[in-house]
């Protein structure tokens, strides 16, 4: 069990009140809130060691430097992957994302085919998009039901020779649907395919096992797990990762220059040009660490009480429609208010004080599926409490009595 | 009644409510009341960008004035159009190029005229304004 107060201690934005009303907060799938020791760690970086890293022979760029590669293999352990240069810092998902979508411009050619699934967000959408222009390859979507699950049966349909490349989330942001990441996987892999995970929605829900899922490729955002912004990991495997070119040029990534050629670094350097978030990298190390001292198994199992207790108050209301109802479900609970915009919903519950996301969450795809123009999305974290859920319901009950 | 008029006339309206609740509830009242504007101007081409409700206006010219007319799909929206049109809607379109809007600040709104706000109430006047400023344009 969980002590929820103590943890709840550890956030002191969650103290705050807003428009009077104590904060709460279930916009935890766009960023997550930080706890006092990833605060404190970013003080402390630049108080106490701020250097340039992996050049100086001074003390300070040591220290620097070690923090770096220190964090670098809390992650890689974290992940289970097999070498830390596996693990490449980057400023977040999108960035993994176009990294890898731009270095396939060489192993894509017309009449290949890039596969992503309907549930995408943007940003796992169009770097592919942008690949299939560059290239002429076509781009193949992966259907789901009416429940926001992907339609299996159509991926393997839609699974041949050409695909070169299948990009999905692990988690949908918009529904909160877990796919079957390790199913896709290995059928991809049997047509000769490689495999991207978008990882920004599990990374901080679940634990995430690189090698055992086999993926080729796994991104995640700092900010989503307790991390500073601007921070983000790409995972590939080391000989995909030998096999793609560096995706910007710049200082670091070199191992000689000269004006007729240049050679580049070794992993992960190729791909880390220019001076990084260096505070912002080590730091991730300190989220990292302070999510596996609760444990993700129990944050996992925490959360999915929450979200049973969630889905039951909401269901009581009458007239609300539940976008998102697969069986494998992270803490997310999109949903709508019958003849009511969900615009006007969120903006009467945020002047309860309590935070919800509406809109389209970045998935337009997903809205126009449903023929919705967006939703209500209120995601829960560790932190949340069922008293708040609570909140949530009142608030929202209120926002129909106003606007029915 | 000028623009200045009718802002504090609204003002005036605002003034009786105690707290967010009756002055929202005031909002949505209005949006129910909204005149809808004729289906044949609700098209793509008078759809205000920037909301994530959907925000119709058009305007047309009467006598020297400007008339407005326009719907949402968000009916909170749909109210904050109503005061804009209550304000702007038979004004000459010098009148309207010249107005402040700052009376929104004194009903207690000003979140809602803040531009990183996606209820396109900010888009929402810059239009009236493109408006006005076409017609003024014309004469």
């Amino acid at each position: 069990m969980l002590d929820i107060q103590a943890i709840r201690s550890h956030f002191p934005i969650l103290t705050q009140t807003v428009n009077g009303k104590p904060l709460v907060y279930f916009d935890n799938a766009a960023t997550s809130q930080k706890p006092q020791v990833v605060i404190d760690a970013i003080s402390k970086y630049y108080s106490e060691i701020n250097a340039n890293i992996h050049r100086g022979v001074h003390t300070l760029s040591q220290l620097a430097t070690d923090a770096y590669e220190v964090s670098r293999h809390t992650i890689q352990r974290h992940i289970n992957a097999k070498h830390a240069h596996e693990v490449l810092f980057t400023s977040g998902t999108t960035h993994g994302i176009n990294l890898v979508a731009n270095g396939f411009t060489q192993f894509v050619k017309a009449g290949d085919a890039v596969m992503v699934s309907a549930m995408e967000h943007h940003s796992n959408i169009v770097p592919w998009q942008m690949l299939c222009e560059r290239t002429g390859a076509s781009l193949r979507v992966i259907p789901m039901n009416e429940k926001g699950e992907l339609v299996l049966e159509e991926f393997e349909k839609l699974l041949d020779e050409n695909v070169k490349i299948v990009s999905v989330n692990h988690i949908s942001n918009a529904l909160g649907t877990i796919n079957p990441v390790k199913f896709i996987i290995d059928k991809a892999h049997a047509v000769g395919a490689a495999v991207f995970i978008d990882g920004a929605q599990a990374s901080p829900h679940l634990s995430i096992d690189v090698q055992a899922l086999d993926a080729d490729f796994y991104a995640f955002s700092g900010h989503k797990m307790c991390g500073p912004t601007g921070t983000g990991i790409l995972y590939g495997k080391e000989a995909w990762l030998n096999k793609l070119p560096p995706y910007q040029g710049g200082g670091e990534m070199i191992k000689e220059v000269t004006f007729e050629k240049t050679t580049y670094a070794d992993l992960p350097h190729k791909f880390e040009a220019g001076t990084p978030h260096i505070a912002g990298g080590i730091v991730l190390g300190t989220a990292v660490d302070y999510l596996n001292s609760i444990g993700l198994d129990n944050i996992a199992a925490y959360e999915h009480e929450l979200l049973e207790y969630g889905t039951q108050k909401l269901s009581e209301i009458e007239g609300i429609q539940l976008v998102g109802t697969a069986k494998e479900k992270a803490s997310v609970l999109s949903f709508n208010l019958a003849g009511i915009h969900p615009y006007d919903v969120g903006t009467i519950v945020d002047k309860m004080g309590i935070a919800v996301r509406t809109g389209h969450h970045c998935a337009q795809p997903v809205m126009n599926a449903f023929c919705i123009p967006g939703t209500i999305r209120a995601s829960f974290a560790f932190y949340n409490t069922k008293q708040e859920i609570d909140a949530l319901i009142a608030a929202v009950k209120k926002a129909q009595m106003m606007l029915g | 009644m000028s623009i200045k008029e009718i802002q504090d006339e609204i003002i005036d309206e605002f003034s009786m409510f105690d707290d967010w609740e009756e002055r929202y509830q005031y909002v949505i009242d209005l949006g129910k009341t909204l005149p809808l504007i004729e289906e044949q101007y609700k098209t793509d081409d008078n759809i205000i960008k920037g909301c994530q409700s959907r925000v119709w206006l058009h305007a047309e010219e009467k006598d020297g004035a400007v008339a407005f007319t326009a719907d949402s799909d968000a009916i909170l929206t749909k109210g904050l159009i109503a005061i804009m049109i209550r304000v702007f809607s038979g004004q000459k379109p010098e009148a309207i190029l010249n107005a402040d809007t700052d009376f929104v600040d004194e009903i207690g709104l000003k979140e809602h005229l803040s531009p990183t706000r996606a209820n396109g109430l900010v888009s929402m006047i810059k239009q009236i304004k493109m408006y006005a400023l076409a017609f003024n344009a014309k004469n």
